[in-house]
């Protein structure tokens, strides 16, 4: 489940789950979060929660609604965004950022028409864990390949694109696809295989690169580098 | 009478658990010949998602090589329907009922279902079915489109304004789906007809594809490889398993070489013609 933490000057007040779909805020007594200060509209904001989703919406108050500094009138909110009411700030941390186990709660469910009152209504909170996903590993250091003989001898290629391909289309084609473990290369089309240092490629079986490999497609030799 | 096909299409699949789940919960099922590719993710609880996405491909694939055995998809039915578009209706309400079935039967069932995206190639035309998630891309003249429209909570937000394009990949409701296939005890599909034409490379793919891997990068993968269509297949599910992998991602790619017009005969012709 979602929840705001209130704060005053920096100071943590409480901790509000959000469980409802549509949590007001404002100084009037029947608001879910009731501010009483000066500065605050009768109704000022309401947040809007689709499930997961929260929205956060300025109901024309005097003084205005801000997210990180910025005056909104709707607004997406993301986990950690600030809601600045006056002197009051509302933080927002979104259940995925609390849950444990993030891969169970991506599997693909299915919406049922009464799903949305049901996920709120019976929303438990869940062990803060910061679980950051999995992201792909560091990117690798650049690389480059150096044309060594031909026209075209001593050019560079730096490899910063995900996939870079070498060669003549139609006649034969390899290419380099840039990876969190490295550089590969794979032969694409042509009747020819490129070689690599000496060892020739096998069809559709990628090959890591390591540096000063010699590559050599169809009579023409680059080198494989590195790059500090 | 039906065309053979498999020397029209070029057909690469690939399918894969991602480095998160521990099963493989999507399926995959295609038919060059007939010109059938059909690709289904699963949901539920335990091994039940494996089956529900195994019983709509595998039931629907048999159920259309008996229906298109019987008779050619381009047949006109007495309504004027093509056969093509009456036969998947049939099969996927088919295929509906018996995994709702089975999931009202088997209690270690209950609940399951799956997304579908199914294409059908016949007379220079692509008939593409789907429900749920699952998606299919047209790549022509170096150009990706999106010719699905996801069944989901996001799109619906989408297309309400409520949430922009650029916002929803922050979304965290992308796995609500709100159309499954053995859900209920009947189904819509969604169904449309597109124009194929020689060159055209169609990408048929899981969540675990298009939620890992930006729509841009799938585009710069079959500019790169679209000669080489097995190892474009395999490299799509490599990016998606580099950017992280926590879904199943699957992929089917289906190259139109040539053009496929049906051969009619002089008297169908006159037929059409008088009609």
């Amino acid at each position: 489940m979602a929840k705001l933490i209130l704060s005053m000057d920096g100071l943590v007040l409480k901790d509000i789950p959000i469980t409802k779909e549509r949590v007001t805020i404002g100084r009037k007594p029947h608001n879910d979060i009731q501010i009483d200060n000066l500065a605050i509209s009768g109704e000022h904001a309401a947040i809007i929660t689709l499930i997961n989703d929260s929205f956060l919406e300025d109901l024309n108050s005097t003084n205005g609604t801000f997210v990180n500094g910025q005056p909104v009138k709707k607004h997406f909110l993301q986990n950690g965004d600030v809601i600045e009411l006056g002197k009051y700030g509302l933080k927002y941390l979104s259940e995925a950022a609390q849950q444990t186990a993030a891969a169970d709660f991506e599997k693909t469910m299915v919406l049922r028409p009464d799903m949305m009152r049901r996920a709120v209504e019976q929303a438990t909170p869940q062990p803060a864990a910061d679980q950051p996903p999995p992201q792909a590993q560091q990117q690798p250091t650049t690389a480059m390949v150096r044309v060594l003989n031909g026209g075209n001898a001593g050019r560079e290629l730096e490899l910063t694109k995900t996939l870079t391909t070498l060669g003549k289309p139609h006649v034969q084609v390899a290419v380099i696809a840039r990876r969190p473990q490295g550089y590969f290369i794979t032969h694409v089309e042509g009747a020819n295989l490129p070689v690599v240092s000496g060892q020739t490629l096998e069809a559709n079986r990628p090959h890591a690169l390591s540096d000063h490999d010699i590559i050599d497609i169809g009579g023409v030799k680059m080198e494989f580098l590195f790059k500090a | 009478m039906t065309t053979n096909l498999s020397q029209v299409l070029e057909v690469a699949t690939r399918t894969d658990a991602g480095l998160v789940r521990p099963h493989n919960e999507d399926s995959v099922f295609a038919n060059p010949g007939l010109g059938l590719a059909v690709l289904a993710d699963g949901m539920g609880g335990y091994s039940a998602g494996e089956v529900a996405s195994g019983m709509a491909t595998s039931i629907l694939g048999t159920e259309l090589e008996k229906a298109f055995a019987a008779m050619a998809p381009d047949e006109p039915m007495a309504d004027g329907e093509r056969w093509a578009h009456a036969a998947l209706k049939q099969k996927i309400e088919h295929v509906n009922a018996a995994i709702f079935q089975a999931s009202e039967d088997q209690p270690q069932y209950a609940g399951m279902g799956t997304t579908l995206v199914a294409a059908l190639f016949h007379d220079n035309t692509v008939t593409v079915a789907h429900i749920g998630d699952s998606r299919l891309y047209r790549w022509r003249g170096n150009e990706l489109r999106q010719l699905t429209r996801d069944h989901s909570l996001l799109q619906e937000q989408i297309d309400s304004g409520i949430i922009s394009a650029e916002q929803a990949q922050h979304s965290q409701n992308k796995n609500l789906v709100t159309r499954a296939l053995g859900i209920d005890p009947t189904v819509a599909a969604e169904m449309h007809d597109h124009e194929a034409l020689p060159g055209d490379i169609y990408v048929l793919c899981s969540d675990g594809l298009n939620d890992m891997v930006a729509d841009d990068e799938i585009a710069s993968s079959l500019s790169a490889l679209s000669a080489n269509l097995e190892l474009c297949a395999i490299r799509l599910v490599e990016m998606a398993n580099d950017n992280g992998g926590r879904d199943n991602v699957s992929v089917m790619l289906v190259r139109v070489k040539q053009a496929f017009p049906v051969a009619r005969s002089w008297w169908a012709r006159l037929l059409a013609w008088l009609r």
